[in-house]
This record gives structure tokens, sequence and C-alpha cells, in this order.
């Protein structure tokens, strides 16, 4: 595949159909810019500003934006917001849509048939494979993204986390609680 | 198409096998395939739709041998062949052999991130009201088109509740044709899971689509 990729970069480079270097900046971008540090600076603001939270539920992608979080694969987000009876699942059974501008890069398994196939019809199954095993009586709601809606789960905050700051917060927010394969990170008992 | 990325409820693929601290990338060819496909689709010869579907038109031997960066390289090769920018000869023989279709305009390097910040809304006004409220009772359609659409199989024919009413948003099952954006409202619906699967099914799990306007029909 390295050979194919190569040779059809060398063919659009010599058309001058594409610039190596917009691939570069593409590429760094995408690398160090964006990534799951930016949904979780989501996640932490709206669980200690009542105000950002209430406008991350009527227009998450205005309030996202706030925080200089937009463009490509999150121009229309929509934020789910997790409760004690109901937790909430993305996939994309279709493709592989994917909130890029607060998540970055989806993960390989996000993309790959295991997980498209069963999100849908075997949650539990699946949960349990992330070691996330919750109770039965938990509802679960399965959000398959067939269409332009982006949606970013905002986990429920751990308890102990009384008095945390927005930045302590954030550090508990793994990428796998905003896509709901897992749950934000129980701080360590001092 | 009920080709081999409408995966939902399928079964055999094995464990999901999650990475631990996956790294964006496994090889090095990832990242330029990766910024081949947003720079090749800058060139505004073709829409995400027509980029998806010929993603799933792949053969499904070939789509579920494939990496998803794979799946990327194979139909952008599709869609630049489709739209004149290369031929076959061109990607056996690695190199340019002459000039193809002119390109509306190459991404440059300085455009980069206002490009990727932008991004492609695809929202757009649609004239009259929603036919479909939240609370509203829908039946989706059971169709089969050999083209592309969004209403995935597991959901064809199936009653669920409307949740949410969204914006206008581009009809993708004919955007993908190059037969107009036709706008139509999107809607949240809401199935249980003895709706869509029936014996067995888990009483605590609800499975959401978002379906375009013409997928549904009161029930």
């Amino acid at each position: 595949m390295a050979a194919r990729v190569r040779a059809l970069e060398t063919i659009l480079t010599e058309k001058g159909l594409v610039d190596p270097d917009a691939i570069n900046a593409i590429v760094d971008t995408y690398e160090t810019k964006v990534g799951p540090r930016n949904g979780a600076r989501v996640v932490a603001k709206a669980w200690v500003d009542a105000e950002f939270n209430a406008w991350l539920r009527r227009d998450a992608t205005a309030a996202i934006a706030s925080l200089s979080y937009t463009g490509r694969q999150g121009e229309h987000m929509q934020a789910v917001f997790n409760t004690p009876e109901t937790h909430n699942l993305v996939v994309c059974t279709l493709c592989s849509c994917y909130p890029w501008s607060v998540l970055g890069l989806p993960p390989v398994w996000y993309k790959s048939p295991p997980y498209r196939s069963r999100a849908v019809i075997d949650p539990r199954g699946v949960l349990a494979e992330f070691d996330l095993v919750l109770p039965d009586t938990t509802n679960i709601r399965v959000w398959d993204s067939t269409a332009e809606l982006r949606y970013l789960i905002i986990p429920l905050r751990p308890q102990g986390t009384d008095g945390w700051s927005e930045e302590q917060l954030a550090t508990l927010v793994t990428r796998d609680s905003m896509i709901g394969t897992g749950l934000a990170r129980v701080p360590e008992v001092a | 198409m009920n080709g081999p990325q409408d995966l939902g409820g399928q079964m055999g693929f094995g464990p999901v096998n999650p990475e631990k601290d996956e790294p964006y990338f496994h090889a090095a060819w990832e990242k330029r395939a990766l910024g081949l496909t947003l720079a090749a689709g800058a060139m505004g010869h073709w829409n995400i739709d027509e980029s998806r579907h010929a993603r799933e038109s792949l053969h499904p031997a070939d789509y579920y041998s494939s990496s998803y960066y794979e799946i990327w390289t194979k139909a952008l090769e599709v869609l630049l062949k489709r739209h004149g920018f290369v031929t076959d000869a061109e990607l056996a023989k690695g190199h340019s052999l002459g000039k193809g279709a002119e390109p509306k305009r190459v991404l440059k390097a300085e455009n980069v991130a206002a490009v990727l910040a932008k991004g492609g809304p695809c929202d757009r006004p649609v004239g009259q009201t929603p036919r479909f409220q939240p609370g509203s009772r829908v039946k989706t359609r059971n169709f089969n088109p050999q083209t592309h659409t969004r209403l995935p199989r597991y959901a064809r024919g199936k009653t669920g509740v409307v949740e949410a009413v969204h914006d206008g948003f581009v009809f993708p099952d004919t955007n993908a044709r190059g037969q107009g954006e036709n706008p139509q409202y999107v809607y949240t619906v809401v199935f249980t899971a003895a709706e869509i699967w029936g014996e067995g099914a888990d009483p605590a799990l609800t499975v959401s689509i978002d379906a375009w306007e013409s997928y549904l029909e009161p029930a």
C-alpha cells in the first residue's frame, strides 16, 4: 500500500493537483493540533459551568465553537448527556462519521466492522470488551450517526471531584468516555 | 445501496479489540493517504456523498479485507479516474503521462488551516415547514436502491418516534449522483430494540438514526 499511495501522490504532484506541503499541513493538524483534549475541555467546562452546560444542550455547535473548536467533521455538533439511568453510545454503522473537531481522527476499531456491526445489536457485549459492564437495568441508547450531525457524549462527572478545577477535571475525561465506550476516570484516592 | 458498508446487525466479524494508547497512524503511508484524500477533495470536483458512495462501491471482499485508509485510497483512485484527473496507465506507471482535467482549485499549504477550520457545512434552508414534530410516530420506508442512501437496512420498514427535528440538510441520495442537493429536514428517530431486532431484544436498549424527511412516513 505504501508504494500505491506514493505513486498516487507523485502523479497528483506532477500534475499540480496537490501540494505536498498542504498534505504535510493536514497531517500536522490531525497529529498535533486536533484531538480528544479538545473534547475533554468541553466536557470539563460543562461539568463546572451551568451556563455553558445549558448552551451546550441548546446549541452544541456554537457552544463548542466558543472554545475555538470548529471545522471539518464538527460543523453540526450535538452534545448527549449521560444520566444515572441512561448510558449513551455513538457509532456510524455506514462509514466512520466521528466528531473530528473535538475528538480528532477516529481509532481503527471505531471504523472497523466488528464495532460498526455490533454496537447497534449487542452494545452490552461491545462495552464489556472495553471493560465496561453496566447493570442490566441501565438503559442504553445507541446513536447511529447516519446524517451529518456529530455526537459528543458528556459522561457523568465522577464522584470525589468536588472543588476540582476545569483543568484537573479534563484529565479524567478519556476519548472513550466521549464515544460512550468508557466512563470518565475516577480519581485515585490520595 | 445494500453494500458492504451497511454493517448494522451483521455478524461474524469477531471482537472489537480496542488498541491501548492507539497512535493516530499505524504507518507513514496512512498519513499521506489522509492528506491526499482531503487535498484532492478540496479541488471541489466531488462531494462527501459521492466519496462515501465510491468507498461503499468497492467489491465487498475488497472492502472487508481493506483497512479504512486503504478503502479511502482505493475510492480516491476511482474518483480521480471518474473525473478525468488520472488514468489507469498513470496509476500503473506511478507518474503523470500528460495533462488531465483542470482543477477548480488547488489547496495550498498556507490555506490548509483556514479550509479545515471552515469545514463543509451541509445545512441548507428548506422552504416548507417540517412534516413531523417531536413525538410523531413514523415508519421508515422499505426500499432497496442500487444507489447511495443513508437509511441503513436494519432500520427500514420500522416504526419509531421522532425525538428531534433538525435543520434542513443536503440530501445524500441525490447529491451523491450529481442530481442536486435537494435539502430536506433531518429527524432523530428512536426505535426500541424489540422493533428492530425482534425476539430476545434487550428491553433496556433503544437505537436512533438521523433520517431525512423522505425516508419517513406517518405511522
